[in-house]
Formats: structure tokens, sequence, C-alpha cells
């Protein structure tokens, strides 16, 4: 019942099987005596280049499993296949290759494979990675559970900010009004807000000095106490925005990129077979 | 006193709405008392637009009212204008009090204080219970309720709800979103009612949302137009008494159950359960000579099945012979039947051929029969697998078969007047044996919830035991004893039932015997460090405190019922006695002795190493239990460190079940990696059974417990259910998964569809396991990183058990 990971699946099966074709193209590579040197013209060239051709529709289909769950199998087995074949098709392309590398759309098409490497392993890094840090970071309770307690002490914020003196009520209603969790890509990925309205409101209310009467400092004492709890929430709810950006913007590259990569490997064909 | 009638029918529902009608058309003097200001007060609170189900489809409806299914402001509207056509004497805003008196002279006492006499009664107030109402001056006002049907549908105002129960709090909360609403508690602080409302009437105080006034006692509620408010209400608050005004008055005092209304008319119930239905004689008459009860009251949960009692009870009590309704389905049932000459003949056959069916009076004979199938297996023909999941119990009428268990020598004959199949009925569990059925077999097949029923028919409960106990022993035990040996222990053994989280015996106890768990599931653990750790989980099947009787010492460990369980206890001295005569059993016990002493060693060290390196005391296995997994038979688990939260499952759940899923990943309990999302559990004794009018719930071989078309969507089972996963909703008939075509060009997300297939009433769903695929579930499927699992208790917390160690938080990755 042990559970396997991407990498292990079904007692890496798919890494043995990857690495069965990997050696056999690297020990046919290594044997084979071209009367020119090695290049994707040679037959072994062009079996190399066909079997990692037909690799990469392998690769592409799983955009379609991803997205159409009637059928029988098991996407985890799918993911997995798609990993393991993903690495032995770029070494099967370098090696169709044959190191022949130049400023041309065979060299784009195969810079765009490799593209597609790094992308699919920090994928697959994140995937390891990044599920156990959101438990960590949130628990038991859900993402939707803080935004819930933010905005129920935003409410009493608001409420106890209507005592304080204009200039401190207004630090806290920018606290309440204009904090955010989440943004553009970039900001979401950092986990932060420059400048966070609560993060001065925090400050601010820290400093003494304001000519409250008694009245004021019990409000500003809660404020404080307020604000505080929501920084801290804030600061999880902003992780969690982060880790699932990373879980999921690298996809917005990887999939772009196998397009391009496949009309890039179509140039790529078109031209050899055109200019044989 | 108003004129003697010859019938008083109480209850305007199905069953005394038909009955008034049919003595009206009989030209019968009667009365037909209705406490409501209109009839049909239970179909009248069913949600709106709700779409009636005329159920059992087969039953043909006898009653001189028409009852087709529909929309129930249909059906509503057809019995008002029926009744009023065929000459019913009908009083609404009649509700009895109290009935003394018997056959011939009954005497009926209205809330008004007025008393009516009659010949007969027919009871027919159905399994609502009578709403308390608020019993002071005022408590009839226009704008003074006792129900909400449709909290939105007020709007802007100032609302007072007495009483803070669930039923109150929710009524209350439902009003905010619109209304200013004061709750009023009798008690100082807010405490009859569940945990969730509690939370949230809590919540919705601090924010000012809602008004309480604790420790206040209303005394009356007075009209008059004083500043927009048509109402004031007296209240008698710590502080003094308060005029509330207030725009409405909604009091939700709770219901009292009939059966307390029944008992003070003199009918006798068989047991003391406060749900119990009274005791009838085969003619739906209670213990009160002339008085006769029908409809839900009397064990018919259905609108046609009361409607047609209805009509036969009048037709009895004027001395007409009835066929019964469902005559000629028994009979079609019991054509297989080789010896079948009439129904009569063929029932009496059967009650002679099974001794366990004895004691049964000929209605339930009746209904077990038309509940059950009779079977005539060819010679070979297998009746049921091992391991298949247990739906039905089987009594061998004639013929044999033959039970084969693999780890037996010999295969069992079972002869006429046997049953088989009481294990699983019993423990909820996969079947323990392959039966096989012999030469000229034939075999009634009655499902588990007709049963279940039965065995609350002392004699059918004590035979059930007596077999079973003997079975057990040579199922758990795994020895052929001779007879006398046999006798010697089933004699000496008990049957014991626990509650959830009692205790069977605690580490340190003397022995008394030997535990075999027959039903439910149990811990086992010790006291660690100060703390009670859960070593092991044991579920129906197998046994447990054979630790003591082979060292002789006190108890080794606690036991604790994770469910409601049910032990067959062995005496001590027997067992060891039995022991000393066969050195096999000897040899088994000794060597579970020695596994367990080592497993509870190993326990122990990590037990004390977990808190000391991380500090983190959670103890896995006592958390699952805590929700509920013990009584679990497939659960779905998500391993947080491998959960990319993609949510492919619940999409996945969606594609395959008409566009909505059944599984809400978020939602539900988590320990350090392992989320419970709510899904079904597929219970070992499903609570969501407990109460289906239609029994529209069932659970198939391969134990899916699934919702058949049957469903009329009440919501039962979704109360029942403790895990909250079923929902009632409107199925989309349109629904088709997307296309590849779609898939690869279409825009948007995968489900989603628009609905366009036109959707049917609502129902209730839930998660069937995906029966209807053969590569199973699509949720653990769809998983991209194989974080979602649908595992078996027994396997996961062995699993879990182990990983305790594994020097991260638990988490089901490898
Ligand atoms: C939500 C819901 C949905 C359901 N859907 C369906 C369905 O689709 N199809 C179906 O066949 N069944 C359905 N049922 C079951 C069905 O409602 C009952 O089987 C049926 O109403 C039983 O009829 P009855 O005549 O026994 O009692 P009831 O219908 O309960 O009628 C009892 C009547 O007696 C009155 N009464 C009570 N006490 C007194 C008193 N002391 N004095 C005078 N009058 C009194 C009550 O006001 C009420 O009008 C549903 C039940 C529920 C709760
Ligand atoms: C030619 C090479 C490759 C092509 C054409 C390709 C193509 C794709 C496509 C079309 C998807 C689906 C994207 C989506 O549905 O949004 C995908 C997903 C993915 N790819 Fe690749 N890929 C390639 C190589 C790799 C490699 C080398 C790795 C890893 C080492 C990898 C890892 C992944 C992972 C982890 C996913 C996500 C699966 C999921 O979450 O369901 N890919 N890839
Ligand atoms: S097992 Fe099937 S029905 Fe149940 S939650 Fe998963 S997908 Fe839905
Ligand atoms: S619906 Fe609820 S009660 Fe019924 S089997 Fe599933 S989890 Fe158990």
């Amino acid at each position: 019942m042990q559970r396997p990971t991407l990498l292990g699946f079904n007692r890496h099966r798919h890494l043995k099987a990857a690495g069965l074709l990997v050696a056999v193209a690297t020990l046919a590579y290594a044997l084979d005596r071209p009367p020119v040197p090695s290049y994707g013209g040679t037959w072994l060239g062009y079996a190399l280049g066909i079997v990692a051709a037909l690799l990469v529709l392998r690769q592409l289909w799983l955009g379609v499993r991803r997205r159409h769950h009637g059928g029988s199998g098991n996407l985890q087995d799918s993911v997995s296949a798609h990993v393991h074949f993903g690495a032995a098709l770029v070494v099967l392309a370098t090696l169709h290759s044959g190191f022949h590398l130049g400023w041309n759309v065979h060299t784009l098409a195969y810079l765009l494979l490799l593209a597609m490497l790094a992308s699919g392993v920090y994928g697959v890094f994140a995937y390891l990675r990044v599920p156990r840090q959101m438990t960590d970071n949130l628990g038991e309770e859900g993402f939707a559970d803080l935004l819930l307690k933010i905005a129920e002490l935003d409410e009493r914020a608001r409420a106890h900010a209507l005592y304080l003196p204009d200039e401190l009520g207004a630090v806290v209603m920018r606290a309440v009004t204009q904090t955010v969790v989440g943004g553009k890509v970039f900001r979401q990925m950092s986990g932060r807000q420059p400048d966070c309205p609560t993060r001065a409101a925090v400050r601010r209310l820290h400093e003494a000095g304001d000519p409250l009467d008694a009245a004021q400092s019990a409000h500003q004492r809660e404020l404080y106490s307020i604000m505080l709890r929501k920084e801290s929430l804030l600061i999880r709810a902003r992780r969690d925005v982060a880790f699932r950006a990373r879980l999921g913007f690298w996809l917005y590259l990887h999939a772009p990129l196998a397009v391009a990569s496949v009309a890039a490997l179509v140039a790529h064909i078109a031209a050899t077979l055109f200019y044989r | 006193m108003s004129e003697p009638v010859t019938i008083a029918i109480i209850g305007a529902g199905p069953g005394g709405l038909s009955a008034a009608a049919r003595a009206a058309a009989l030209g019968v003097s009667h009365v037909l008392l209705e406490a409501a200001p209109h009839i049909a007060n239970t179909l009248r609170r069913y949600p709106r637009a709700k779409h009636v189900m005329a159920e059992p489809a087969a039953l043909p409806l006898r009653s001189p009212l028409s009852f087709a299914a529909g929309p129930r402001e249909t059906v509503l509207d057809t019995w008002d204008d029926e009744l009023r056509r065929c000459g019913v004497k009908l009083r609404v805003d009649a509700r009895v009090t109290a009935i003394d008196g018997t056959r011939g002279a009954f005497r009926i006492a209205l809330a008004s204080g007025e008393t009516l006499t009659a010949a007969f009664v027919v009871l027919a107030i159905g399994l609502q219970g009578n709403i308390r109402r608020l019993g002071m001056a005022g408590e009839s006002l226009p704008g003074v309720q006792y129900q909400l049907d449709d909290p939105d549908e007020y709007q802007d105002e100032t609302i007072v709800v007495i009483g803070a129960g669930d039923a109150g709090i929710e009524n209350a909360m439902a009003l905010t979103r619109h209304n200013e609403v004061i709750l009023i508690n009798r008690g100082e602080a807010i405490v009859e009612c569940a945990e969730g409302n509690f939370n949230a009437a809590m919540a919705a105080l601090e924010k000012g949302e809602l008004e309480c006034r604790h420790g206040t006692v209303v005394e009356a509620i007075e009209a008059g137009e004083a500043d927009g408010f048509p109402l004031r209400v007296i209240a008698n608050t710590p502080q003094g008494v308060e005029r509330i005004r207030c725009h409405r008055v909604i009091a939700r005092l709770g219901a009292d159950p009939p059966r307390q209304l029944m008992e003070s008319f003199g009918i006798a119930f068989p047991n003391a359960d406060l749900d119990a239905l009274p005791r009838l004689g085969a003619e739906g008459e209670s213990s009160v000579p002339g008085l006769f009860v029908v409809g839900a009251l009397a064990g018919c949960p259905l609108i046609k099945q009361a409607m047609n009692q209805g009509q036969d009870a009048i037709d009895r009590i004027l001395g007409s012979p009835v066929e019964p309704v469902d005559e000629p389905m028994l009979k079609a049932k019991l054509a297989g039947f080789r010896h079948a000459s009439s129904v009569a003949a063929s029932l009496l056959e059967i009650q002679r051929a099974l001794p366990l069916f004895a004691g049964l009076s000929a209605a339930q004979l009746r209904g077990v029969l038309l509940a059950s199938t009779v079977r005539a297996p060819r010679a070979g023909e297998v009746v049921f697998q091992r391991n298949d999941y247990s739906t039905s119990f089987y009594s061998i009428v004639e013929g044999d078969v033959s039970a084969h268990v693999p780890d037996w020598e010999t295969d069992i004959q079972l002869i006429a007047g046997d049953f088989f199949g009481e294990m699983g009925l019993i423990s909820g569990r996969r079947r323990s044996a392959t039966i096989t059925a012999g030469e000229n077999c034939t075999l009634i097949e009655t499902p588990r919830r007709t049963m279940l029923k039965l065995l609350s028919v002392e004699s059918v409960r004590r035979r059930i035991d007596q077999v079973a106990i003997r079975r057990a022993i040579h199922r758990y035990i795994g020895l052929f004893l001779e007879e006398h040996e046999l006798d010697h222990l089933a004699r000496s053994a008990r049957i014991e039932r626990y509650e959830a989280g009692a205790v069977l015996f605690r580490e340190g106890d003397e022995a008394d015997g030997l535990y075999l768990i027959r039903r439910g599931s149990v811990t086992v653990s010790r006291m660690i460090g100060g703390r009670e750790v859960v070593l092991f989980y044991a579920a129906a099947g197998s046994y447990v405190g054979e630790m003591a009787l082979v060292s002789g010492k006190p108890r080794y460990a606690t036991v604790r019922a994770v469910g409601g369980s049910e032990v067959i206890v062995l005496d001590a001295a027997h067992v060891v006695w039995l022991a000393s005569r066969h050195p096999d059993m000897r040899r088994q016990m000794d060597e579970r002795y020695f596994d367990y002493m080592q497993a509870g060693e190993e326990e122990h060290r990590l037990a004390t190493e977990t808190d000391a390196a991380r500090g983190q005391p959670e103890n896995l296995v006592a958390f699952l239990m805590q929700q509920g997994i013990g009584e679990a038979t497939d659960v779905l688990l998500i391993d947080l460190s491998l959960c990319i939260r993609c949510d492919n499952c619940e999409t996945a759940c969606a594609e395959t079940h008409q566009g909505s899923s059944r599984l809400n990943r978020e939602a539900g309990p988590t320990l350090a990696n392992i989320h419970i999302p709510a899904s079904c559990r597929h219970c070992e004794h499903p609570h969501c059974m407990k109460d289906c009018p239609p029994d529209a719930i069932h659970r198939s071989v391969g134990g899916e417990v699934f919702i058949d078309d049957s469903c009329m969507g009440c919501g039962n089972c979704m109360t029942n259910c403790p895990y909250g996963v079923i929902r009632i909703a409107a199925v989309n008939l349109g629904y088709r998964p997307p296309s590849l075509w779609r898939t690869l060009f279409g825009s948007g997300t995968a489900s989603g569809t628009p609905p366009d297939g036109g959707c049917m009433p609502p129902k209730a769903v839930k998660c069937d396991m995906c029966k209807q695929l053969a590569a199973g579930p699509a949720c653990v499927r769809a998983c991209p990183t194989g974080a979602a699992l649908r595992v078996s208790p027994e396997a996961f917390l062995e699993y879990a058990r182990r990983k305790v160690d594994d020097g991260a938080r638990p988490s089901l990755a490898g």
C-alpha cells in the first residue's frame, strides 16, 4: 500500500522502460561507424529521429488525457510515463543531432525541447516539494477560511477605527481597504505585498505618542492586536497563494512551449525532407 | 356534545383522507378531524414545488381519491377538490387531545374542549409529531407561526424567534440575511443545539447580526398596530418585563412524539423505544378494540400505502371481507414455489418448513415474503460468492446447499429449514463463504433491510443468535469441534452490544473471556507514557482478549468499540479448557500472543520516540477512528504531501456523474498530511439506508452503497448520514461528458456543460464508487500524482501504523 510518487510509480516501470530505450540508443550510437560523421542523415540518425518524433506525439497526448476522464486508465501512470519518456526523448534527440548545432531551425527545435525538459523538471520538482509546504502552512484550515477570518478582523477594525483621531484612523482604514492577497503572477509568486498597508498599520499603531484619551487608547490597543493577528493570517494566505502559483505557473510555459516545439519540429522535418 | 357518528377519522393525511372518502362513498356517518387549518399537513410541509412520487409503482391504488406523481401543489389541489365533491365531513382546526372508551362508545376530546362520540376510531395522525404551541394568549394571532418554509419570503422585518434549539437557531440564522432577528432563549446560555449551530449563533451574536435574550420567558403576545409593528411580545427578562415590538413571531418549541399521545389513548407498544410503532393485529386494529391505526403510524411510510390502508380500515370496520391489496403480487411471487396451490397454502407450507419464521404472524410473514424472492437454483449453481458484499439473507425451504470456505477441510452441508447469510447480515461485511446449491433446492432470499426489521421479533432474533454463535465459533477459531464441545462452549457464550467508544475491557482487568467481534470494530490500546496509544484495530471477523487467557495475567490492553459493535463473549474457563484439549488452538493463540507482544513493544518505542523527537502527540489511528473510519468499508483519502490541489478528482467525478461532483476535496478533516475529503465511505451499516421511504438505497455485491432511481428526494438520507456526503440536487439529464473534439478545440473547461436536456426533480446524490466504470473510481484514476486513494480501513490502518516511524509527519507517500 506504499504510495509511490510520480517518479517511483509502479515500481519504476516507466523509469526502467525509458532507461532501456536510452541505453539501446546510446549503445547503437557508440557502435555505429557511419561513413560521414554522425548526423541526422545517417540511417541511425533517421531511426533516432523517427523514434524521437513518435515520442513527441506521445508527450502531447498527455494534454488530452489530462482533460478527458471518461476512459479507463490512471492519470498517474500517464504522467509518470510522460516524465520519464520526456527525459529519454531529449537524450534521443541529442544523439539524433550527432551534436551538430548551429543557427538554424533544427537547432531551434532542439532548444525548444531542452526548454520543455527544463520546465518539466521544474514541474516535477514542484509537485514533489510544494504540497507538503502547503499543508505545513495552512494546517487544517483552507484558504477560504483565512480570507473569512481576515474579513472578520477587518470588520472589527473598521468599528474601532471610528474612535481614533483622523490620521490614525486613516492608516487603519487603508489597511482594511487596500491590503491585497495575490495579484499578478510575479506578485503571487513573491508571497508579499510591497508596502503592505497592514504592516504599516501595525508599525504606526505601535508608535506611541498620539494624544489619546483613555477610551481611545483602549481602541488603539484592541486595533493593534487585531492588526497583528491579521498580519500573521496575511502571511499565511500569501504564502498559500505563492505555493499555488509555483505549482501552476510552469505549466503556462510548458504547454505553449509544447505547441512551439511541435511547430519547430514540423519545420525541422519539412526542411530536412525538402533540402535532402 | 355533537351528534354521535359511526366512524371518527383522526388526521387528514393521505391515510385519513382516503378512509374518510371511503366512508362518505359508502354513506356511513363519519367525521374527519384535522388539527391543522388545512388537510394533509405533512405534505404541505414538503419543500415548495416538490415532486411527489407515487411509489411503489407496482402497487395498485385502492382509494376513492386519486393520486398520481406530480408537483406537491397539484396533488393537494386534486384532493381538496375531490374531497369537497364526495361529501366528506371534514373539521379542520380540530386537534384531538384525548380518547377514551372502547369499541362502540369512544369519547374523543378536542383541544377546543369539545367532545365527540363515535363507535369506531381510525387513527391516521402520521409520524410527524405534534408541534408544540406557545400555549398562551396570542398563540394563534396572524404573524405567529410555528414553522418557516422559505426564509427569503420575509424582508426587512423585525422577527422574534422563540426557542434556541437547533430549529430555532437555524431559522434565526436564515432570517438574519434580510431581517432584524431577536432570539429568545429560556436558558442562561445556548446549550441545546448542535455544535455547528452553536458556533454560527456565537459568531452572529458577536458581529451583532443577531440579538439574543437569555434567561427570558415569553408571557403573552399582543396584537396592535404601533409604529408599523403589528405584534408585541411580552417577555420576562432577567432585567424585568420587556415589550418587544415586531412583525412576526416564529416559535420553535419542538414536537411531542405521537407515542405519548397514543399511549394516553391506551394503545400498547411492543417495546420501550421512543420511535417504536404501536402493536397492531392483522387487520390493523390496535390493542384498543375498535381503534384502527393506518398510514405512517402503522409502518407504511408511503402515501399510496397509507391511502390503501385508509380504505381497507373502513371496509374492515363495516365487516366486508378485504382481500389484501398485495394478494396478486404475493401470488406472482409464490408462483415459483413448487407446491403452490393457493397463496394461503404456500404460506403455511413455508412456515412449516422454516422454524425461523414459525413465530411470525400471518401479516408479518406476508410482509417478509412480499419483500423476498423465491429462488430455485439449479444443482451446482453458485448462490453467492465468498467476499461478495451481503445484500440478503437466505432460508432453505427445500433441498440443500453446501458452504465452502478455503481453509476448511470439508464443505458444510445445510439442509431444509436452515438459513445462511446471517453472518454478513450481522456484520455488514463481505460474505465469509461460497454457497452452492444442491439438487431440487428452493430458497427464499430476503433483503437485508427486511431481515434487520425482523430482528426486532424476539423469536427470530433468538433463533438466529443461537445458530450464529455456533457458526462464529467455527469460523473465528477455525476448529471443527465435537458436538458436545460446541454445545458446552455455545451455552457459556453471551452476546454483548456496545455503543461507540464503550470499553469492552480495560488494561489490568481480570480476564473474563474471549471476545469474538461479530459486528463493528474495536481498537486495542495501552497506556504508554501517560497517554492511551492505539496499537491495533480489529474488525468483525476477528477476536480479541486471548492474550490474558494465554498468559493467565490481567488484561494486557484496553479494548474499545469504534462504532456500535456486537461481540460474542466465550467464557474464559471454557476457552482454556478447550485449548487444553486442542493443541492447534493452543498454538494459534500462542502465536498471536507473541506477535502482539512484539508489535506492542514496537508501538511503545515509537510512541515514546515520536513524542520526544517531534513533540507530536497525534495518534493517527485514534484520529481516524474519531472520524468514523472504523465503520467505513472504503474511504477516499488524500495524501496532502502529494496533492497538487488541481481538483482533477472533482472534475472527473463531475464528468462521470451528470456534471455534478459527489466529492468535495477541500471539505473534511485533516491530520498531518492525511485528509479525509467529504465523500461517501460506504459504511458497513449505512446510516443513510435507515429511513428511506421508497427503499432506494442499496449495497451492491462489490460493496458500493448507491441510490437508485426510485429516490424521491425526501432528504432523510442526507440528514441521517453523519458524514455529510449526500446532497439533494437536480440531475441534468442532458449532460454529456465533453467529447474528445471539444476537449481539444472547444473553449472553457471540460465540465460545466450548460443544462440543456431539462432537469429531473431533485434527488439525493452521492458517490457510487463509479460502479458503472469497469476501471474503478474516476477520482482516483484522475489524480495525476497518486495523492487520492480509496482504501478499506484495515488496509489503511495497518499501513498508517507502520508509517508513524517514517521520520517525517505521517503521510501516505513512500
Ligand atoms: C419531506 C418528505 C417527503 C416525502 N415524499 C414522499 C413522496 O414523494 N411520495 C410518498 O409516497 N411519500 C412521501 N413521503 C412520506 C409521506 O409523506 C407519508 O408516508 C404520508 O404523509 C403518511 O401519511 P399519513 O396519513 O400516515 O400521515 P400524515 O400525512 O403525516 O398526516 C397526519 C395528519 O394528521 C394530523 N394530526 C396530527 N396529530 C393530530 C391530532 N392530534 N388531531 C388531529 N389531527 C392530527 C396532521 O396535521 C396531519 O395532517 C415524504 C415524507 C417527507 C417527510
Ligand atoms: C517534447 C517534450 C514534451 C512535450 C511535448 C510535453 C508536453 C506536455 C503537455 C502537452 C502537457 C499538458 C499540459 C497541459 O495539459 O496543460 C505536459 C504536462 C506535463 N509535462 Fe510535459 N512535455 C514534454 C516534456 C516533459 C518533460 C521532459 C517533463 C519532465 C521531466 C515533463 C513534465 C510534465 C509534467 C509534470 C506535466 C504536468 C502533468 C499534470 O499536471 O497533469 N514534460 N507536457
Ligand atoms: S469514486 Fe467516483 S463517485 Fe466517488 S467521489 Fe470518486 S469519482 Fe466521484
Ligand atoms: S452516505 Fe453516509 S451513511 Fe451512507 S454509506 Fe455513505 S458515508 Fe455512510
